[in-house]
């Protein structure tokens, strides 16, 4: 098993009027196998566009993705999915949810039920395995949403803000768990945020995007994600290098968001 | 015939001048713009003067019509005023009774602000009951139900006896005083003798039966020998009041010089007609009569009659049976076409766009419009009752799965995809179980239409049904059968939707939860 290798990806939407919008422009990346990386930028830069497009939601305008050297063509459960919100099937129970892939595939159910009565325990919801989604918290349904895609045991997964729409505590929380099943499962993962602290504590690299065309501004390598492995994500916020590094990156999105503002082109 | 023009005419009616657009054959062989000569006062009326004379007549007659419902809607008020009035009586009774028993206070009333606050409004029990049980009441004292009280009656229309006094006089001046005994009896109520010896004088008395709610022409002169009507006696006074009319003072044209007088006694509303016999219509009350509305008790005991009975033959259970078989087969139908129906519109371009422009067309087309179109294709079977509101079904049920289709969260499938779902996989577990909320709900409109449109196409042409039974019963004028009829259709297409509710509540639980 290899990375994933995001080969000058280029993606343009034409605009009804005639115009088009230049979402993303050559970007190149090469993802390592167990790497957990965070993608950073200002509204409109592209980062779900660059997302959907691994996941092959989206078929860009140039160059092409590679995972275990095939070509990307279309969404593969070797590329999992983890969404803000409301991506959940509500109409079935937790464990109904979670074992969605493995039933879709067609194993049989002694094979998978040991696994995923295991993943709801590793996320903490082993007594709301019967219990119907719209019964839950949204901190639980997203923890639902993190189990489903691991049940199906992804070489890949994508998360498109997973904790966006959760409360200051919760995320906090689900953070800590991210990264434990990051460490215990040794997925890559790619993480989409809008949250500087987030990509920071989760992010072992970190990809500030720049917008218009979106592409990649610029990299870290940081260390705050295997210390908050081992410790409290708290005591790792008031590490020096942390503050150093948080400050570079709000001021680096600060001016591009401030350049953005002044102009008025279409967004996408 | 050679063809019709329009023409524009002016003649003289009642000394004004009118004006007024007449469509006329053309005679044959005659050609217009050629020999075709208009009648006098006519011309062949422009393109523009067609229509401005439609559109004038028109807008005039409407005109009309809106002041008729204003002055009907007028006379409404007062009796909209007395109900409201009653509503916030209840209110503040049951709110002081209320408080008498239960000082404690419930969360609601802890919030300051509750107007505008949405979750703080919940329907009152206490005032659903209270207003159906008002329903009975106002329903119970307009007809003397002998469920209430006999002082929540209303008063009832005058029976039994009354009289009052004439005084005829004759050509020569001469005046003599009689009386009019007048029996009113309930409807077909047996009237008793009502024995009289006619009195002195040349006026004789007179005995009349009435029925209440209608009324008696009394001919005074028919017993008397002398000073009849023709030899140009006449009535000067009604129970002592004189009033000035003589029905054989006429004009020219034979109108009356004078207008008939009436007079309202205690016990009836007594008119002299324009020929000068005497109209005596009885009190008839404040109550309905019972061919307006029926006393509650007499609509529920022809209910158990015609359970155990039946009506014309044919009992209640097959008239309603049939209705719901018609509205369920229909419903059913309707479904099992609509809903995939629905669904190839959600998941096809070329479906949508091919049944876009039928669905759009047919939806706004009331199903009742059809009737006789189904009529004359299928005749008046269950066949075409049941085509009806399978059309009437299906255009709701395809509608309806479509926006579930259309309505599932692309996150969803996105979600599906990414966890190695086929195609299959997601229409049979994401979309199909998705769309199912939506389904319901264009179910329970469906079967509202449906249970609806039965009931009118049963009106129109039936055997056997509910609304047969109504239609039937309006032609006897068996009042109480037809609100018997509509508190059926009412009670069951409630349940229905309650049926429809927890169905709901059962089979899709998430539904608004997404």
């Amino acid at each position: 098993m290899s990375g994933l290798a995001i080969d000058n990806i280029s993606m343009r939407f034409d605009l009804p009027n005639g115009g088009h919008v230049q979402a993303l422009k050559d970007v190149t990346l090469d993802i390592k196998q167990g790497e957990l990386m965070s993608v950073l930028g200002p509204s409109g830069c592209g980062k779900t566009t660059l997302l959907n497009i691994v996941a092959g939601f989206l078929a860009p305008t140039g160059g092409e993705t590679r995972i275990n050297d095939h070509v990307v063509e279309g969404p593969n459960k070797e590329r999992g999915m983890v969404f803000q919100q409301g991506a959940l099937f509500e109409w079935m129970s937790v464990r109904d949810n979670v074992s969605f892939g493995p039933r879709m595939a067609g194993k049989k159910k002694a094979d998978y039920m040991g696994n995923v009565d295991h993943l709801l325990d590793v996320v903490g919801l082993q007594d709301f395995k019967e219990k119907m989604v719209y019964e839950l918290s949204g901190g639980m349904q997203q923890r639902v949403a993190l189990a489903r895609c691991l049940a199906n045991d992804p070489d890949v997964i994508l998360m498109d803000e997973p904790l966006g729409a959760l409360d200051a505590l919760t995320r906090e929380k689900m953070q800590g768990l991210v990264l434990k099943l990051w460490k215990e499962t040794g997925k890559t993962i790619i993480l989409i945020t809008h949250s500087i602290d987030e990509a920071l504590l989760l992010g072992e690299r970190v990809l500030v995007m720049a917008p218009r065309p979106g592409r990649i501004h610029k990299e870290y390598r940081l260390p705050f994600a295997e210390m908050g492995v081992e410790t409290d994500l708290r005591e790792v916020k008031e590490h020096p290098d942390y503050t150093t590094t948080r400050e570079e990156i709000l001021t680096m999105i600060w001016d591009m968001e401030e350049e953005i503002m002044g102009r008025t082109e279409v967004e996408e | 015939m050679a063809g019709t023009v329009n023409l524009v005419c002016t003649r003289e009616r009642l000394g004004e001048m009118l004006t007024e657009l007449r469509a006329t054959p053309i005679p044959d062989g005659q050609v217009v713009g050629e020999n075709f000569t208009p009648a006098d006062g006519c011309h062949i009326a422009s393109g523009w003067e067609t229509f401005s004379y439609q559109f004038g007549t028109l807008g005039s007659e409407l005109w009309t019509e809106t002041i008729n419902v204003v002055l009907a809607s007028i006379n409404a008020i007062p009796y909209i005023f007395g109900y409201v009035a009653l509503i916030v009586m209840f209110m503040f009774v049951w709110r002081a009774i209320k408080t008498f028993l239960t000082p404690t206070r419930d969360y609601t009333s802890l919030k300051t602000v509750t107007f505008g606050d949405e979750s703080a409004v919940r329907s009152e029990t206490a005032a659903s009951i209270i207003s159906i049980i008002l329903i009975f009441v106002i329903w119970g004292t307009f007809t003397g139900s002998s469920l209430l009280p006999s002082f929540m009656h209303l008063p009832g229309p005058f029976t039994g006896e009354g009289s009052f006094t004439y005084t005829v006089e004759d050509a020569d001046g001469n005046r003599d005083e009689a009386e009019v005994f007048v029996n009113v009896i309930t409807a077909g109520g047996v009237a008793e003798e009502i024995e009289i010896d006619g009195g002195d004088g040349f006026a004789k008395d007179d005995v009349t039966t009435v029925s209440v709610y209608s009324s008696e022409i009394v001919s005074w002169d028919r017993n008397d020998d002398v000073n009849r009507r023709d030899d140009g006696a006449r009535i000067v006074a009604i129970n002592g009041q004189e009033f000035q009319f003589d029905p054989n003072a006429r004009d020219d044209n034979g109108n009356l010089l004078d207008a008939a007088p009436s007079f309202t006694l205690d016990f009836a509303r007594v008119a002299i007609t324009d020929r000068g016999t005497i109209n005596v219509s009885p009190d008839p009350g404040w109550q309905m009569q019972p061919l307006y509305l029926p006393a509650p008790e007499v609509v529920w005991n022809r209910f158990i009659e015609i359970a155990k009975y039946g009506y014309q033959n044919v009992y209640l259970t097959v008239h309603l049976g049939f209705s719901l078989f018609r509205v369920i087969v229909g419903f059913l139908l309707g479904a099992i076409i609509g809903i995939p129906l629905g669904y190839a519109m959600g998941l096809s371009n070329w479906f949508r766009g091919w049944f876009d422009p039928i669905v759009e067309f047919m939806r706004p087309v009331p199903p009742l419009a059809l009737i006789p179109l189904v009529i004359i294709w299928f005749g008046i079977g269950e066949v075409g009752k049941i085509f009806l509101l399978f059309l009437a079904a299906l255009w709701i049920m395809a509608i309806a799965a479509r926006s579930g289709v259309s309505g599932v969260r692309i996150t969803k499938v996105h979600a599906a995809y990414s966890l190695g779902a086929s195609r299959w996989q997601i229409l049979r577990h994401v979309i199909i179980p998705n769309s199912l909320p939506e389904i319901f709900t264009g179910a329970r409109v469906a079967m509202g239409v449906c249970w609806g449109t039965v009931v009118a196409a049963e009106l129109v042409a039936a055997e056997e049904g509910i609304g047969k039974m109504i239609t039937t019963a309006s032609k006897f004028q068996n009042t109480d059968i037809i609100l018997l009829g509509v508190i059926i259709i009412g009670i069951v297409g409630f349940g229905i939707d309650m049926l429809m509710r927890m169905a709901e509540r059962k089979l899709v639980p998430w539904k608004g939860k997404g």
